[in-house]
């Protein structure tokens, strides 16, 4: 396994950081591929660190939540691409089998979620106060106005996706470790509560999105007996 | 002066005017992904329609030119993965010399349908499907990179076809442009869409939930237990707290509880 050290971490923190920065941007910026989504921005996290499988595992248990995650026009939702890559390395920084690495990892990248998706709220109100100064020469339909606020626009949220990742890693990187190390759950009953906020989040989710579908009630309910089965027989 | 070369989305019916060349459609489709790239509470994406139409409008003449991109930089909202229909039909109607009351009407009224189709077809039916196909994926065991690969690559092949079939349709449609929103696809595939994601979500919840906590059937079913009832209460009272923040909040209390202990 890879060895994975505090050193190691901080030293990778500002590459960690751009890769924040671009997943947060894909959110809602450019382009828009679903690098943002935890199951993607967590493994990669995971992986700069040296551990994708732990990425995906706190990658999996996100993309449970962020199912619930709609992203229409101008509501506040939550920022996946840093909080993802949050994550992601602190999952695969602590040590592997630790007990409280997935609660605790799952708990930074939500914290993350708060302060992210606040900060997508300070970038388009600056984007409005950019547009207001450039409004004089847009309304003359001035090209360059147009491609200027455009790449001011990109320019912040890369930024902001860089400062949000920068700022929760140097934080709360530290302080997860000092919560892991005198966790006091066993492991397997701190993934079980893990998952069953995660699960419930989902299950929520999935009502919302296909409850108006006709017979999609009945179909889950297919779907669960077919996954218990599949459980039952491995 | 040679005539641009034509690409075969700009095709119209013969005898209408302003070819639009290949370069032009191929840069504004690559603008395209960045449309929301200013995105703010006042004009929301119009800034990013005058932004990704700049290249189809850059041959007209100076005069017309300049006062087009004034008006498609105003106020628009749309879904951003349709945007590129109110790109194509805005240009070809700025090309085509249309009436700029007209054009302003137009605008005007696309806005509406070009959200609520896309919210519905894509944020609520699509990304949750391809997000339940990885995680069926994770679930039965695949590792890092096939998981990643398979989300990535099954959702952005409708992403981008999308893209490129909305800024098609503009372009040759123009004005219009509505027949082709009223597309089966729409109407029809929301709902067949979640009744798939319906079968999904029962299919890896008890699959998913035992890859993650590991061995330990009896736990892994009070947990499904636990998460349907969490459920039934969050559909409840889901409008008074969204599901992530009242997860954070639980968790916290886990954490200190943990510690403290």
């Amino acid at each position: 396994m890879h060895d994975v050290t505090v050193e190691s971490i901080l030293f990778s923190i500002v590459p960690v950081s751009l890769l924040g920065a671009v997943t947060g941007l894909d959110m809602v910026s450019f382009p828009q591929m679903m690098l943002s989504r935890p199951l993607v921005s967590a493994t990669l996290g995971g992986a700069f660190v040296g551990r994708p499988a732990a990425g995906l595992l706190i990658g999996a248990v996100l993309e449970l939540i962020a199912l619930e995650t709609l992203p229409f026009g101008a509501s506040r939702y939550a920022e996946w691409g840093t909080a993802g890559v949050v994550g992601g390395v602190v999952m695969a920084g602590q040590p592997a089998g630790a007990a409280g690495a997935l609660p605790v990892a799952m708990f930074t990248a939500l914290a993350t979620a708060v302060f992210s998706s606040r900060s997508m709220v300070w970038v388009r109100t600056w984007n409005a106060h950019q547009a207001r100064r450039l409004r004089t020469a847009i309304d003359a339909g001035s090209p360059a106005a147009v491609d200027n606020l455009q790449l001011r626009g990109l320019t912040m949220d890369l930024v902001r996706g860089f400062v949000v990742t920068f700022v929760a890693l140097i934080v709360l990187f530290p302080l997860s470790e000092e919560i892991v190390a005198i966790w006091g759950v066993d492991a397997i009953h701190s993934r079980a509560v893990v998952t069953a906020l995660a699960a419930t989040v989902a299950a929520g989710a999935i009502w919302t999105l296909t409850h108006r579908a006709a017979r999609a009630g009945w179909l889950f309910v297919l779907g669960l007996g077919a996954g218990t089965a599949l459980l039952l027989l491995q | 002066m040679t005539a641009p070369q034509l690409h075969k989305w700009a095709r119209r019916d013969p005898g209408t005017p302003a070819p639009v060349g290949k370069a032009a459609i191929a840069a504004a489709f690559i603008r395209l992904f960045a449309v929301q790239g200013s995105w703010n509470y006042e004009t929301m994406l119009g800034n990013g329609i005058a932004f990704s139409m700049k290249p189809l409008l850059k041959d007209l003449p100076e005069d017309r030119y300049h006062s087009a991109m004034a008006r498609q930089a105003r106020y628009f909202n749309a879904h951003p993965y349709l945007a590129g229909v109110a790109v194509g039909s805005l240009a070809r109607a700025e090309l085509d010399g249309e009436n700029p009351a007209r054009i302003e009407r137009f605008r005007t009224a696309l806005c509406g349908p070009l959200g609520s189709v896309g919210d519905q077809l894509v944020w609520a039916g699509w990304l949750p499907l391809c997000s339940l196909i990885a995680l069926t994926t994770f679930a039965l065991g695949a590792g890092p990179l096939a998981v990643v690969c398979i989300f990535l690559g099954v959702y952005n092949v409708g992403h981008v076809a999308l893209r490129a079939w909305g800024l098609r349709v503009g372009l040759r449609s123009g004005m219009r442009v509505a027949p082709a929103l009223a597309n089966p696809v729409f109407r029809e595939w929301p709902a067949a869409l979640a009744r798939i994601s319906a079968v999904l979500a029962g299919l890896i919840l008890p699959l998913a939930l035992q890859r993650i906590i590991g061995p330990g059937r009896v736990l892994a079913g009070g947990v499904a237990v636990v998460a349907v009832i969490g459920a039934v209460i969050l559909a409840r009272f889901g409008a008074r707290a969204t599901g992530w923040r009242a997860a954070l909040g639980v968790l916290a209390i886990f954490v200190l509880y943990s510690v403290a202990r």
